[in-house]
């Protein structure tokens, strides 16, 4: 399918679904990098910061496939849409941790781990049906990502097994950290009100078949490490592919615009 | 040496002379080679003070990452602070070598520079309070790097040339960085060039001071001159303050900039820019952790120190299984 063919409905979706995949990976991208400086150690610190600037490549991939689309400007998609227009989950808006990244940083490794992981475990399930997508250019840009994506979800995996199985105060940290990414997974794993629209225009999969493989592999890796499944993963701070968010999120948007926003016409 | 005797049973000066004929051959000292005691320290004063402000540099940019104007600066900006702490972590790993025989770790780098014992290049004292700090740092400050590091790209300590190698190669990239922001801003509005000037006011003088003060007169520092006599490095503070001088001035003005020193200009009899000097005792003030944001900056890393202490505890349990 190319964009000439393509119903003024059916391009509605498609737009609908790649800001999504956008907004998810920028939002976290952006979360890593106030990372910078302050992992568990300087290993982590040249990986992390690598993981993140793969992923903001990628969220700047999808936001160029919207500006083919017809959205305008990447940079202004990125930068000037108002928080209810954001279409990530609301797990990956979350801060860090108590503080700012300038300002008394005491940031949670634990919720680091468990919400990169999960979500590169989704990541991946999502790629891999994007693959094969009808609308050709998300199809390329699929399996572009995904050769990046699978270090980050190997990285993630190893910092997940080796904590969960290290210390007792590591592991009740860890699980601290997955009940807390466990009430937000379903915002992630939701594709919103239109996926049926998704499916149908054969963009991606159905929304329960993607849930399902996630939750195999999840359910794999605690019964590895004995952690006990607490059901379905919930939606409790509300659903992002709704444009619902936290003033996490509008906070995280005054950042990251502050320069951009004082001109946004001239060159920077 | 006389044949039939090892090297173990020559005295200390026989050693010496050994390892001084070594280095005056142009041969290269390894990790695990003889060398004199004030040879390692040198190194290891040299090498954990450049890993240190690789690490502590990352900071002031930092402050930009998420701030950076556009997707491709951001990318970037995150790109070239990740360069930042990779150089870091190469040189931590080539002093950690060197402090091994003494029963020191990275633990004790990272206790020295919390206690101050450590320290790190003036410039990452200063504040980046603007995205013209983004700019200016990583063109003129790394521009500064790459002449001050290119010069000991053949010290005599192997494991350290190599590291410089690769890191005067990334260097490169990250000036290149710094001066398309530059260049961005000076072509952009009145309200851009102003960050820029702005900017530059701010960074000229910690610039000068960047590379050391012309001779241990100043601070009574003579590390300089034995790190020459041991090859270790091969130009003075001043040679090497000459040589950006010549590089970026002429660029400087032709961006339509105003240097912040009105004596500055180059003596065609003496074939030396002349300028203004700082004030060396403010120098020592501020690497001393007195600058303005010194203290901000190891609190940064201190806080990431405390907060991460469970992690370390989980990994050190991890490799005792
Ligand atoms: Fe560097
Ligand atoms: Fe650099």
């Amino acid at each position: 399918m190319n964009t000439e063919s393509m119903h003024q409905q059916e391009r509605t979706e498609l737009k609908e679904l790649i800001y999504q995949l956008a907004d998810d990976d920028f939002i976290l991208a952006y979360r890593g990098s106030e990372w910078l400086g302050l992992a568990p150690h300087i290993e982590e610190d040249v990986a992390f910061s690598s993981i993140n600037q793969d992923m903001m490549g990628h969220a700047s991939m999808y936001y160029h496939l919207l500006e083919d689309l017809g959205e305008g400007d990447a940079d202004r998609i990125a930068h000037l849409r108002k928080p209810e227009e954001f279409r990530n989950a609301i797990l990956l808006e979350m801060v860090n941790g108590r503080g700012t990244y300038l300002d008394k940083p005491d940031y949670d490794w634990a919720f680091a781990v468990v919400r990169n992981y999960f979500y590169a475990i989704h990541k991946q399930v999502r790629l891999e049906s994007l693959r094969v997508s009808s609308y050709e250019p998300l199809a390329n840009a699929a399996k572009k990502i995904m050769m990046e994506q699978y270090y980050h979800l190997m990285h993630w995996e190893i910092w997940f097994k080796q904590l969960v199985t290290s210390t007792d105060d590591a592991r009740q940290r860890m699980l601290i950290a997955v009940d807390k990414v466990w009430k937000e997974f379903g915002g992630v794993l939701t594709l919103g009100p239109s996926y049926g629209e998704f499916v149908k225009a054969g963009l991606i999969e159905d929304e329960p078949l993607l849930k399902k493989r996630w939750l195999n592999r999840i359910e794999k890796v605690f019964k590895e490490t004995g952690i006990e499944l607490a059901g379905e993963p919930a939606i409790e701070s509300g659903n992002g592919r709704k444009g619902e968010h936290t003033p996490d999120l509008a906070e995280a948007l005054a950042t990251l615009s502050e320069v951009y926003a004082t001109n946004p016409a001239s060159g920077w | 040496m006389q044949a039939g005797l090892s090297f173990e049973q020559l005295t200390n000066d026989e050693k010496h002379q050994h390892f001084m004929d070594r280095i005056n051959r142009g041969e290269k000292i390894e990790a695990d080679d003889w060398m004199p005691d004030d040879y390692r320290t040198s190194l290891i004063r040299l090498i954990s003070m450049h890993g240190i402000s690789e690490i502590m540099g990352a900071l002031p940019e930092k402050e930009w990452v998420p701030k950076a104007p556009s997707l491709h600066r951001k990318l970037a900006i995150m790109a070239k602070v990740q360069d930042e702490m990779g150089h870091g972590q190469l040189l931590l790993r080539v002093a950690e070598d060197l402090m091994a025989p003494l029963g020191k770790t990275r633990e004790d780098i990272m206790q020295d520079l919390f206690s101050g014992r450590l320290k790190f290049h003036n410039v990452f004292h200063m504040e980046a309070p603007t995205w013209g700090d983004a700019g200016m740092i990583a063109w003129l400050v790394d521009g500064a790097a790459i002449i001050s590091q290119s010069m000991m790209l053949d010290s005599s300590y192997g494991p350290y040339a190599r590291a410089l190698k690769r890191i005067c190669a990334e260097e490169v990239f990250h000036a290149q960085h710094g001066e398309s922001i530059i260049l961005a801003l000076a072509e952009g509005t009145p309200e851009q060039r102003a960050l820029l000037q702005d900017s530059l006011n701010r960074w000229w003088k910690s610039l000068i001071m960047f590379f050391g003060p012309k001779s241990a007169k100043e601070t009574g520092n003579s590390n300089a001159d034995k790190n020459i006599m041991y090859k270790i490095r091969t130009k003075t503070n001043e040679d090497l303050r000459q040589e950006f001088f010549t590089k970026y001035i002429p660029r400087i003005w032709a961006l339509g900039l105003t240097i912040p020193d009105e004596t500055i200009h180059f003596d065609e009899e003496t074939r030396m820019w002349v300028y203004e000097d700082v004030d060396w005792k403010e120098f020592k003030q501020i690497v001393s952790g007195n600058g303005p944001r010194s203290q901000d900056r190891l609190d940064l890393r201190r806080r990431s120190y405390d907060s991460n202490g469970w992690v370390r505890d989980a990994l050190a349990a991890q490799k005792a299984i």
